[in-house]
């Protein structure tokens, strides 16, 4: 009776402030150039499977042509340029995107299947403050603790994933250009738009040809872009497999090389937290961008005396979030990223159910088109169980108990990857002790998934090396 | 009777899990990007309406002013005899005679403040008298103050004994204790004191006597409807909350009904479980009803000031 | 005995007792596993010693005490390791003839020459024991994030670190390269210079009795060919200094490289022209073996 009186009407976002076009070409020295191949990628809403338009994909001689216009960019007019008017078109760039803001986040959600609240909320404002930061860094490199005057390496050659497209672009793009290097840039196949729309916002901009250069395409075009010969930097961000081989490629070519892999962070809970809070960390740290997220807290570390008392308070939080349309304001949960990447959770998942640990959903209506996974966790978890050691990248919380904070940490560490982790407890000494001990390269204490351009972000151990954001981050792109 | 609290007060008050602060601050300004459009706009600001306890505490209350309230509670809109009555009307003790005679017959409530609102700074006998004389004169509901000075110099059985008592003094009278917890400043102390009142016999936990800033906000609120929720399990009994004081637009009364349903559920969105406490606040529902079923802007002059 | 009498014979030179020059795993100085040794012979070809000749196995078995070693040695103080990296200078400094005459006949140097190298080996010693506890101020610091939060950025070891001393500087380019390594807490596993491993040897003891927890530091001598490749693929090292692998982009260095990377390990590439003799090396050679742990915390009452 209640749920009639008061149940959430639909609110979606307009789409109107997105105009799309139907193809989109390479952005190679300031303009969009046909690509030499024929060959195109249609990219979809993955919340409806609706084509939303199809962009190029780029071959080495495209790659090969993006390369030039940058090292020609790099030689001639970016790294010539005072640190200070670097600056000025970062922080031009950084109010372009302020103003298209409402439109880069529909443009997010109807690419990616996020939701709008979180594009809104999340990645448009920390794209905007990423250039800003960095934007003010342009003219202060003497200052970051590397030396006196370091030098820009060169042309980057970046390629990104498509769990947070245009934030990742610019944790990319916004240090190596504050540093005076110019980039060649790969979107992810699935979610190529917003990167496209970055390119518009550079011509904008009035930034200098050359400097960003974006090139569309798969796995061939990111092959040719980290192995070109004229690169003298290598910036990857997805997978540990495919980080494993691009550092294989770099090998012997003294190109410098950052990578920013796969976690399986374990987010830990002391019988002493705050429990209501903690709740909220476990949530965010799973479920934020439906799981698509390397830093995400797929392990919940909970300790036995209150692991019954805080799942049950778990369950009725996950029976609250909301399912669907992306676009719509009250939507938690939107949708995942792509057919391939659906299947991947099913697999694992159905791994899980094989290997005889329980998992849980909460009752929730998946729409009929669009890839959808429901939020699940699963109990009963040891660190034996695939779910607990390989990264499902979607909406699955495993949940493992502990009896001491020794034990809390070891399980903890008990990975090769060592990205991010989360410590729940209102005792400081506790909390310091075990951010100590956790090999991780970030630690949210009493809070999780938050992300700030002054913040360095990156992994220990098999989640990569190098660092992105705060002075930190600028060491990845200067010599 | 009310609930037996274990052990020591101290030692089991400080055992309540602790309160994160800025998460707290998160999850709250996270529901209030909550959007309610259209059907649920409607529905909802009904709901808010018959949630009103419609406030007049001012040294300068008169009968004629509490008359003219008391008409406004019992019809917000004479232009639109659908619109709801509110939930109660709240005044102080004095004014219960006149209220009562106003508002006779009309089922809605009757609130008076007492045990020396706002301060609460007077001696216990006063306190039970401020009490006995409200419920005497008519009063369904009594919004009592808990001693703040005690409850910051840790004396917390002095502050539940004194709910207990005045408890006793209200009969079947409904409690409201009111935390004050602009006073208490931290979110672990209002966590603490709801919990007290609670155990003390309160049938509703409120935020504010409106004398003190900050008066409710969101954060507060939240707290303290994870209070009613966890106590609902814990006892089996179902205690009510009364955020009061700043509450002045529809979109504030949205986002603390997104809040109740989020955070204690569907079954407190009800008059019975949860009050919004404010004067101002009822012409702004009036005049966002008006424009869902018009399709025009209000304007002030079209509602009644009183 | 009064009335003894002098010995029919004089009394011939005195023997030296040679030493033998072993593998410093643990704490211990083992012959190799495999029990082979290969001839060390000076810049001018004279026969000095046998080292010994450590194998896979050896190398293996150095990881497993360098890992045994790493909480302890990075949970210290770094204050304490700073003592004890210090420590390490003052047993140098008693060993300098020893030093200085295995520097002379491994690099060709005059006496003099080796001295001075010894001094320079000794004093980096002191230098990178100052930085113990500084480079956590210098590589760390708060960071100004936009929100309710204490957020804190401090460096901390990687782990166990395979170290490919550089050839042609067996001793001051051998501390150049361990010291930075340890002061923040890393152990090593060091492969030392494959045709000059005397003065690595002749470190490792003094290493041995200057309160180094056993394992802290792990030096093998023998062929560079066999022992690095599985330092490079071996899982549980973290990090890899390539210093000694030869130049930029050598055969050597590339595959090591390229082994690394199954695992993802931090590499430092051989450098064009190391110059050990530069006073102040600065902390790059620190922060290549340190990881940015960055920590939030929410501000609240």
């Amino acid at each position: 009776m209640t749920e009639e009186i008061f149940e959430y009407a639909p609110a979606p976002e307009s789409r109107s402030t997105v105009s799309i076009r139907p193809s989109y070409d390479l952005f190679v020295d300031g303009e969009f150039v046909e690509a030499k191949s024929d060959e195109r990628i249609v990219t979809i809403n993955p919340a409806d499977e609706e084509p939303l338009s199809e962009v190029a994909v780029a071959s080495e001689a495209d790659v090969d042509r993006a390369f030039t216009a940058a090292r020609r960019a790099f030689e001639r007019v970016w790294s010539p340029l005072p640190g200070a008017e670097r600056g000025k078109y970062l922080f031009r760039i950084a109010r372009i995107i302020q103003e298209r803001a409402r439109e880069l986040a529909v443009l997010e959600s109807l690419d990616n299947g996020k939701p709008i609240k979180e594009t809104r909320d999340v990645d448009l404002p920390l794209v905007a403050a990423h250039f800003f930061y960095h934007a003010g860094w342009a003219d202060k490199l003497a200052h970051a603790g590397l030396g006196p005057s370091p030098r820009p390496l060169g042309v980057a050659a970046q390629v990104i994933p498509w769990n947070f497209p245009l934030l990742m672009l610019a944790w990319k793009v916004a240090p190596a250009l504050a540093t005076g290097n110019t980039v060649v840039l790969k979107p992810a196949e699935t979610t190529p738009l917003t990167a496209l729309a970055f390119a518009e916002i550079c011509q904008e901009a009035g930034l200098p040809p050359g400097v960003v250069n974006i090139v569309t395409g798969a796995g061939d075009t990111g092959r040719a872009v980290v192995a070109h010969p004229d690169a003298d930097k290598v910036a990857f961000t997805g997978s540990t497999e495919v980080g494993r081989e691009i550092a294989r490629a770099v090998a012997g070519t003294g190109r410098r090389l950052s990578l920013e892999l796969g976690g399986k962070g374990a987010n830990i809970v002391y019988d002493d937290a705050a429990i209501d809070q903690a709740v909220e960390g476990i949530v965010s740290g799973i479920f934020f961008n439906q799981g698509h997220v390397c830093c995400a807290g797929s392990r919940l570390l909970v300790q036995e005396s209150i692991a019954e008392e805080l799942l049950a308070k778990l369950r009725a939080r996950i029976e609250r979030l909301r399912l669907g349309d992306p676009l719509d304001k009250n939507t938690d949960i939107g949708a995942i990223n792509s057919a391939a990447q659906l299947a991947r959770i099913r697999e694992l998942v159905a791994v899980g159910e094989a290997e005889g640990v329980s998992g849980w959903s909460p009752a929730c209506l998946i729409p009929e088109r669009g890839f959808w996974f429901p939020p699940t966790v699963f109990t009963g978890v040891t660190q034996a169980h695939r779910v607990a050691r390989e990264e499902i990248f979607g909406p699955v919380l495993s949940v493992l108990t502990f009896r001491t904070p020794e034990e809390a940490v070891a399980k903890a560490n008990n990975t090769p990857y060592g990205l991010s982790a989360g410590v729940w407890t209102e005792k400081g000494s506790r909390m310091l002790w075990t951010a100590s001990r956790l090999r991780a390269g970030v630690v949210w204490s009493n809070t999780f998934n938050m992300f700030d351009p002054a913040s360095p972000f990156g992994g220990y151990k098999e989640s990569g090396y190098g660092r992105e954001g705060g002075r930190h981050g600028l060491e990845a792109y200067l010599g | 009777m009310p609930d037996t609290v274990p052990g020591s007060l101290r030692a089991y008050l400080h055992g309540l899990p602790g309160v994160d602060e800025v998460g707290v601050h998160r999850r709250a300004a996270d529901l209030a990007t909550r959007s309610i459009k259209t059907t649920a706009k409607r529905r909802a600001i009904d709901l808010a309406i018959r949630m009103v306890d419609l406030t007049t505490l001012e040294g300068a209350d008169t009968p004629g002013k509490v008359r003219a309230l008391a008409g406004k509670a019992m019809r917000p809109d004479p232009a639109d005899p659908t619109t709801p009555a509110v939930a109660a009307l709240c005044v102080y003790p004095d004014m219960v005679p006149v209220a009562a005679q106003a508002l006779s017959g009309s089922g809605v409530g009757l609130a008076s403040v007492a045990t020396g609102f706002p301060a609460g700074r007077t001696s216990p006998e006063v306190k039970l008298a401020d009490t006995r004389m409200a419920v005497a004169a008519g009063a369904t509901e009594i919004d009592m103050v808990i001693d703040r000075g005690a409850f910051l110099s840790g004396d917390y059985r002095k502050v539940f004994d004194e709910i207990a008592a005045v408890k006793e003094a209200c009969g079947e009278t409904h409690l409201k204790v009111i935390l004050e917890t602009g006073e208490l400043v931290s979110y672990d102390n209002v966590r603490r004191a709801s919990w007290l009142a609670m155990h003390a016999g309160a049938d509703f936990i409120k935020t504010s006597t409106g004398k003190v800033t900050p008066a409710a906000t969101l954060p507060v609120t939240l707290v303290m409807l994870e209070a009613v929720r966890d106590y609902l399990a814990a006892t089996g009994r179902r205690v009510g909350v009364k955020p009061a004081g700043g509450i002045r637009t529809t979109k504030d009364a949205m986002r603390y009904l997104v809040l109740v349903k989020e955070v204690a559920g569907e079954s407190w969105l009800d008059p019975a479980w949860f009050r919004l406490g404010a004067s101002t606040l009822l012409n702004d529902l009036l005049m966002q009803r008006t424009k869902l079923n018009t399709g025009h802007y209000a304007g002030p002059d079209y509602y009644t000031i009183d | 005995m009064a009335d003894r009498t002098d010995p029919p014979f004089p009394a011939p030179a005195r023997v030296a007792v040679r030493r033998t020059y072993k593998l410093y795993l643990g704490g211990a100085f083992p012959r190799s596993e495999s029990g082979r040794s290969y001839p060390v012979t000076s810049s001018r070809g004279v026969h000095l010693a046998n080292a010994a000749q450590a194998s896979r196995k050896d190398a293996r078995d150095a990881v497993v005490a360098a890992r045994k070693a790493f909480p302890g040695w990075s949970g210290r103080t770094a204050y304490n390791r700073g003592q004890i990296l210090y420590r390490v200078a003052e047993m140098m400094e008693g060993r300098r003839a020893q030093f200085a005459e295995e520097t002379a006949a491994a690099e060709g140097v005059s006496r003099a020459g080796a001295e001075r190298l010894v001094s320079a080996a000794i004093d980096r010693w002191v230098y990178y024991a100052g930085w113990a506890d500084k480079i956590g101020q210098v590589l760390g610091g708060a960071n100004q994030v936009s929100g309710p939060f204490f957020n804190h950025s401090e460096p901390e070891p990687t782990g166990v670190v395979g170290v490919i001393a550089p050839a042609g500087s067996p001793l001051l380019g051998l501390v150049s390269v361990l010291a930075p390594v340890i002061t923040s807490g890393n152990t090593a596993v060091l492969v030392a210079s494959e045709c000059a491993p005397l003065p690595a040897v002749t470190l490792a003891e003094a290493l041995a009795t200057s309160d180094l927890p056993a394992g802290v530091v792990n030096i093998l001598t023998g062929r560079l060919g066999e022992l690095a490749p599985p330092l490079a693929g071996h899982a549980d090292v973290n990090a890899l200094d390539l210093t000694g692998a030869g130049d930029p982009g050598s055969e050597l260095a590339s595959e090591l490289e390229e082994s690394a990377a199954t695992t993802l390990k931090r590499v430092l590439r051989p450098g064009l022209h190391d110059d050990w003799t530069v006073a102040d090396p600065g902390v790059s050679r620190i922060r290549s073996f340190m990881e940015i742990k960055t920590v939030w915390h929410p501000v609240g009452v």
